[in-house]
């Protein structure tokens, strides 16, 4: 794996070391080396079952919920190591929140949807501070203006694009270092794709995130860094303009041109 | 005589398999024979050859049994009203009710049921005209029946032909028969809900509805004869509503808890493998049958109560309110547990991901997002729970007793509304007095409540639903 001469200006974010991932004894992660630096987007792409989304998975310990997975290897964020059995996995979570493919708001009003996350880790004092939050949360979002006057109407009776800006809110709203998203535009229409992508442009300033995504125009229009990954493998990673325009490896090459995926 | 009717029945379901083996015959031959002749296009067959075979034999048996069926529904009648007015011209009786006695007598001589001794001379004359009655009735049935089938046969053979769309046939025929099994279904509620309002019109004809419904004394006894002391009943209904009420609510205060908990611990901890073993078991309690519960609740709950509530210092009846309650609330835990199961495991995975991903314990998620999304479905199972809890008799018959007792006390004996229609219609029966007719006045406002809590349970399902596509 090669990396570009700048890259190594800032430290990394997220680093990970040979992380190795096994379902049932199936290894779906033949140990992952990867640098995530801060306050970048980092893209994932890769073919369908290529152990982008389960890497992503790693690094706020979601695989932990699923029976039979098993995880090795060693993953910082800054100097936590997020595998260290000492480590409380609420106050991770606090620290890397995910947004997911599906919009999943909870069925609660859109006020307490954003509220749940700082409630649960005792974010606030009062219902000032809440309310604080929750607008600042929305705003950042770009959600506040279309949702201020309707905070408690039910957050399903929103559109598939609003409800996934509101869990980009109920994400950011317990003020994360990292923000993780799988796939988080699929379900959606290309209109509310648009305005997802450049809230991610816009929360690159704060936060660090890295994207799973299929659409290799998606990667290219909002990321920085772009790794690719191929049958549990990272088979290149290094600057998007880089990746997209001559990549060095052959695999690579075949994947964005759309010769194979 | 039966040796006739068995070769018969057999004859009925022969028919239709050799009009299946027939059409099929034919279409094959018409197939072959068509080919031979249209020497420039050959037909090309409609519908397969065993659509032909079972549209004959569905036109050779179903008319045949719409006959049989419509026989046996009104046969009964037309014979009895022939032997009315042969035995009214034998014995010149012309009482309807003394002639009614009379026919069932002769029905009686003529199973064998009763002896000819006890039997007028008039009605034992009358003996061989019905036994004629019957063997002409039978004869008429069968020739009627197989006439029906053979032109069934005939008029369907007909029909076949290269380009008969037997196929489309056969599925309207299916189709009716299907609308006709579920028209059974309601046409029996419809008719269940009519016989009860009518006959509680008749109850309510005799007792004041306010007086049913308001009265807080219920003591059922009608005098046998004129003048009986203590023989004007008291109808007021609401002891045994109250008893109801207090039963059902100590039994859901046990159910819904324990089978609550017991469908989020199935559902969010339980591994796969234990779940697959303890769900059933939880299920095996909704078949023990609840005459078993009840003398569970008589023999073993109850008494156990007594002594215990002794020890503390209360007063309890050997039969309880609670005990049945309790009994009651244990029958009703894998109607909860189960239900609620279900409804817990359709909650979407993405939403346990959620509140996970924002650092939620297990716990949190499970109270704050996984139960309140399934609430709607849960409350639907605790409301067809209480509905069957509403419905529940043997154990209350066996724990509760049978004493129409208006308290709030749950140690002292109560009585049911299923109880009291049990026993207002235990032993013998005058049809037609207060008595009886207020089975049917209690097993409307029974009907009624059950009713309305099935449709209170499926508007929450439909109102609150979470739509998750």
């Amino acid at each position: 794996m090669k990396r570009d001469g700048d890259m190594t200006l800032s430290t990394p974010k997220i680093k990970s070391s040979g992380i190795i991932v096994e379902y049932d004894g199936k290894r779906a992660l033949h140990g992952i080396d990867l640098d995530i630096y801060p306050n970048e987007v980092t893209a994932l792409i890769g073919p369908s079952g290529c152990g982008k989304s389960t890497f992503l998975r790693c690094i706020n310990r979601m695989n932990d919920v699923i029976d039979n997975c098993k995880v090795s290897g060693r993953l910082m964020i800054d100097d936590t190591d997020v595998y260290d059995p000492e480590i409380d996995v609420v106050e991770l979570r606090a620290r890397v929140g995910m947004v997911f493919q599906k919009p999943n708001p909870f069925p609660k009003s859109i006020y307490d949807n954003v509220a749940y996350g700082p409630r649960i880790h005792g974010l606030t004092e009062n219902k000032d501070d809440m309310d604080r939050i929750v607008k600042k949360s929305l705003k950042r979002a770009g959600l506040w203006d279309e949702v201020r006057e309707r905070l408690d109407d039910k957050a399903l009776g929103l559109s598939g694009g609003q409800q996934q800006r509101l869990c980009i809110a109920r994400a950011i709203a317990v003020n994360p270092e990292i923000l993780l998203m799988d796939e988080p535009c699929s379900a959606l229409d290309p209109i509310a794709t648009s305005i997802i992508e450049e809230l991610i442009n816009e929360l690159r300033e704060r936060f660090t995130i890295v994207i799973v995504t299929h659409s290799m125009q998606q990667a290219a229009r909002v990321s920085q860094k772009t790794g690719y990954f191929h049958l549990g493998n990272i088979i290149e990673y290094g600057e998007t303009n880089d990746i997209f325009t001559r990549p060095k490896n052959e695999q690579t090459e075949a994947y964005i041109s759309g010769r194979i995926g | 005589m039966e040796l006739i009717g068995l070769m018969f029945l057999a004859l009925i379901f022969l028919m239709p398999l050799g009009a299946n083996i027939y059409g099929r015959t034919r279409i094959r031959k018409l197939m072959i024979t068509s080919a031979q002749t249209q020497s420039e296009e050959s037909v090309k067959q409609h519908s397969l050859t065993a659509f032909h075979g079972l549209f004959m034999s569905m036109c050779v048996l179903l008319p045949a049994l719409v006959i049989i069926l419509c026989w046996l529904a009104f046969a009964p009648m037309v014979i009895s009203s022939l032997l009315v007015s042969e035995i009214s011209r034998l014995t010149g009786e012309t009482d309807p009710r003394l002639l009614s006695i009379f026919v069932s007598k002769l029905e009686a001589l003529y199973e064998g049921v009763l002896k000819a001794e006890f039997v007028e001379p008039e009605v034992r004359q009358a003996l061989g005209y019905y036994s004629a009655l019957i063997a002409r009735a039978n004869i008429f049935l069968y020739v009627v029946a197989i006439f029906t089938a053979i032109a069934g046969f005939v008029i369907s053979a007909r029909q076949i032909s290269p380009r008969f769309a037997a196929r489309d046939k056969v599925e309207v025929i299916i189709k009716r028969l299907m609308q006709l099994a579920s028209g059974v279904a309601i046409l029996t509620t419809i008719g269940i809900i009519l016989s009860l309002a009518f006959e509680a019109s008749r109850f309510f004809d005799v007792v004041p509805i306010s007086e049913f419904l308001f009265g807080t004394h219920w003591s059922p006894q009608i005098a046998i004869r004129e003048g009986q002391a203590g023989g004007s009943g008291a109808f007021g209904a609401i002891p045994l509503f109250a008893g109801t009420l207090m039963i059902t609510f100590i039994a859901m205060l046990l159910a819904v808890p324990i089978g609550l908990m017991s469908a989020v611990y199935l559902s969010e901890y339980a591994s796969k493998r234990l779940r697959n073993i303890a769900k059933p078991a939880i299920e095996l309690l909704a078949g023990i049958p609840t005459v078993v519960y009840g003398f569970f609740a008589a023999l073993f709950v109850a008494p156990f109560l007594r002594n215990n509530g002794s020890v503390i210092g209360l007063e309890l009846s050997s039969e309880s309110a609670l005990a049945a309650g309790l009994v009651m609330g244990i029958m009703i835990i894998p109607f909860i547990s189960s239900l609620s199961d279900d409804v817990i495991n359709s909650v979407p995975q993405n939403l346990r991901d959620g509140a996970s991903a924002l650092g939620a314990t297990q716990a949190e998620t499970i109270t704050q997002v996984i139960l309140p999304a399934a609430l709607p479905g849960i409350v639907s199972a605790i409301l067809l729970a209480i509905s069957r809890a509403i419905g529940e008799t043997m154990i209350v018959v066996m724990a509760a007793g049978v004493a129409a007792n208006l308290t709030a006390n749950p140690f002292e004996s109560v009585t049911t509304v299923t109880v009291q229609i049990v026993m207002l219609l235990v032993g013998d029966q005058e049809f037609d007095s207060a008595k009886t007719l207020a089975a049917f006045a209690l097993g409307l406002v029974l009907f009624f409540v059950t009713l309305m809590l099935n449709v209170l349970a499926l508007y929450i399902v439909r109102k609150y639903k979470e739509q998750y596509d």
